[in-house]
């Protein structure tokens, strides 16, 4: 019973650890170089919550200093992910757009149709 | 007034000089941008080297937050000797990139040539100099993608793949390091790396702490190509355009290597990494099966870049040899190894993108015969050939040199004995294009071939004559690895 509090008590972890590993899964497994990108951007989105969830205090305030205010929660982590989110988005940008680059120059973006292709050559 | 904000100079001028090329828009002028900046940078880092060597560390507070609050910037010998070496490949290249970028880019990208080159120069410059975790995620992201867009601009469309694979290895190394900072942020509460080093000391070491530990070391080691996680450098480099395979051979793994050598040294330090885990062991098999394992691989390459894309993987291998020591002259071999590895591995790739220029291939067949059409190129391929070897007084003979003390002073004589068998199998590859370039009758490619512009072949003989001056004077080089490696593993015990 313990165990199982526990584990509910923890569930943004678990939520974080399911995102992490089927982030990883989609990118080693699909051969689709989109659906690559979507499972990376998936595997960099659990780190948000890794970062985000321990500085929320349940009931905390806004961290402003004043009377009656705090305990708050750490502010800092929202700042740190809120750079990594722009960092998320500019590695998508850039990673879309050598799919598309890829797509021009190859006709295709499925791994194994690609390697086919280059084997042939 | 200079003088105090050098290090905050070292990282904003290559960031402005980015934003100043983007907007000129015109090769030439881009180009000159990115020289005086480039120039400007070994003079930075010089003087920075000179304080730190006279009055110790530096720490300069960003934006006059007082650290740990604010973002600290810290430089001490290490980082000083790496900022030097990064910025003289930087500034070395430079002359050379002008024929060589216009040969292979199309003119309209020559700007946003060089304003991503000066970006990734900075990520790189900035990973060094910062004492701020996250900060170190930052850069490393910058010069990262900067480095996928330069990959992106070689001429053959395989360099499009080779970017996108890099793209997704590089991103869950990146992402790796942050899971680890998000760990020790999480156990310790600071990002500053003295602030937790320090912190660190007072808590037990609980599985969080292993598990940043081990995080950390993954995506670093992703970052470092350490083998088995080298898989994108190979197509990386031989894809890439000459330049940007040269710069990055020679700056962006050396890099990482530092990022490691900081995070076992001075955030974990030794007593936790080396004796209560079986770091050693591992990085000791990993550097081991890189340094045999490339190197084979190596052997059997058709495309001369790739097999010394190759080579950098196994050449990583002696560095991290250095750090599994974890002794002080196994460790003063594997930072002066970075250097030597920088200054080798820049002239050989230099001296391939010259040929590339001229006969517009480097297929090992079709080099046959070109050291009668280019014989000075070739005869500085042919020193830093020897130079990878490790052929007494060249560079690379310093490095095994010290490596081989550090084996025997943890007295493991077979390890000296499989650095110099592990230096054999070089001699097979190095020899092999030795062979076909200088004993085999000119090719149909090299035929109209004749020696590179000066720009080109300057900068090539001057890293060729550095791998052969610091082979026989190791007093700068190899003495202020050495005081690196004191500094390092007195740092935390």
């Amino acid at each position: 019973m313990a165990i199982l509090e526990q584990t509910v008590a923890h569930y943004n972890h678990w939520v974080m650890i399911f995102l992490m590993i089927s982030g990883l899964y989609i990118v080693v497994a699909r051969g689709n170089m989109v659906k690559k990108l979507v499972g990376l951007g998936l595997f960099q989105t659990s780190v948000y919550l890794l970062y985000i969830s321990p500085g929320k205090i349940l009931g905390g305030t806004p961290p402003i200093l004043g009377e009656g205010l705090g305990p708050y929660s750490n502010p800092l982590p929202h700042v740190l992910i809120l750079t990594a989110i722009v960092v998320g988005v500019a590695t998508l940008a850039l990673g879309l757009a050598l799919v598309v680059r890829i797509n021009e120059s190859f006709g295709t973006i499925e791994e194994d149709e690609i390697f086919a292709e280059e084997d042939d050559t | 007034m200079i003088a105090d904000n050098l290090p905050a100079l070292q990282v904003v001028l290559p960031l402005l000089g980015a934003v100043v090329c983007a907007m000129l828009r015109r090769g030439t002028l881009a180009w000159g941008v990115a020289l005086i900046v480039s120039l400007l940078m070994p003079l930075c880092a010089i003087g920075l080297l000179l304080e730190v060597l006279e009055n110790g560390t530096i720490s300069y507070a960003f934006g006059g937050w007082p650290p740990p609050i604010g973002i600290e910037y810290r430089v001490d010998i290490i980082n000083a000797f790496l900022l030097l070496l990064v910025s003289l490949i930087g500034a070395v290249i430079m002359p050379y990139a002008k024929s060589s970028v216009e040969a292979e880019i199309a003119p309209e990208n020559h700007a946003w040539f060089y304003a991503i080159y000066l970006l990734c120069l900075c990520g790189l410059l900035g990973i060094a100099i910062t004492g701020d975790a996250f900060n170190v995620f930052v850069f490393m992201e910058i010069s990262s993608l900067a480095t996928y867009a330069l990959i992106a601009m070689g001429r053959d469309r395989r360099a499009l793949l080779a970017a996108y694979q890099y793209l997704v290895v590089g991103t869950i190394g990146a992402t790796m390091y942050v899971i680890g900072v998000g760990f020790l942020y999480s156990m310790t509460g600071s990002l500053n790396l003295v602030d937790i080093a320090g912190r660190l000391a007072d808590i037990e070491n609980s599985r969080a702490v292993m598990a940043a530990l081990a995080f950390l070391t993954v995506g670093i080691s992703l970052k470092l190509a350490l083998f088995p996680l080298h898989v994108w450098l190979p197509n990386a480099y031989a894809y890439a355009p000459s330049m940007v395979t040269s710069f990055l051979a020679a700056t962006a793994t050396k890099v990482a290597v530092y990022l490691l050598l900081r995070y076992y040294f001075s955030v974990f330090g030794v007593a936790v990494v080396f004796e209560e885990l079986p770091v050693t062991e591992i990085l000791l098999f990993l550097s081991l099966a890189a340094m045999f394992g490339a190197s084979i691989i190596a052997i059997f390459q058709e495309d001369a870049k790739r097999m010394l894309a190759y080579s950098s993987v196994a050449q990583i291998g002696y560095i991290t040899l250095g750090i599994a020591l974890a002794n002080q002259s196994g460790l003063t071999g594997g930072i002066v190894h970075l250097f030597n590895h920088a200054l080798m591995k820049g002239a050989l790739f230099m001296a391939l993108g010259a040929v590339f220029y001229r006969i517009g291939t480097v297929k090992i067949d079709d080099l046959a015969g070109l050291g009668k059409k280019m014989p000075i190129t070739m005869g500085a391929f042919v020193l830093a050939g020897l130079s990878v070897i490790g052929v007494p007084g060249t560079v690379g003979f310093v490095s095994k040199w010290y490596l081989g003390l550090g084996a025997f002073e943890n007295g493991w004589w077979w390890l000296a004995f499989l650095i110099v068998i592990s230096s054999l199998i070089s001699v097979v590859y190095v020899g092999r294009i030795v062979e076909v370039v200088w004993f085999r009758p000119i090719s149909q490619a090299a035929r109209s071939a004749k020696e590179p512009p000066l720009g080109m072949l300057l900068p090539t003989l001057l890293l060729t004559a550095a791998t052969v001056y610091f082979g026989f004077d190791t007093t700068a080089s190899a003495g202020i690895a050495g005081r690196a490696a004191e500094l390092l593993l007195a740092g935390l015990r």
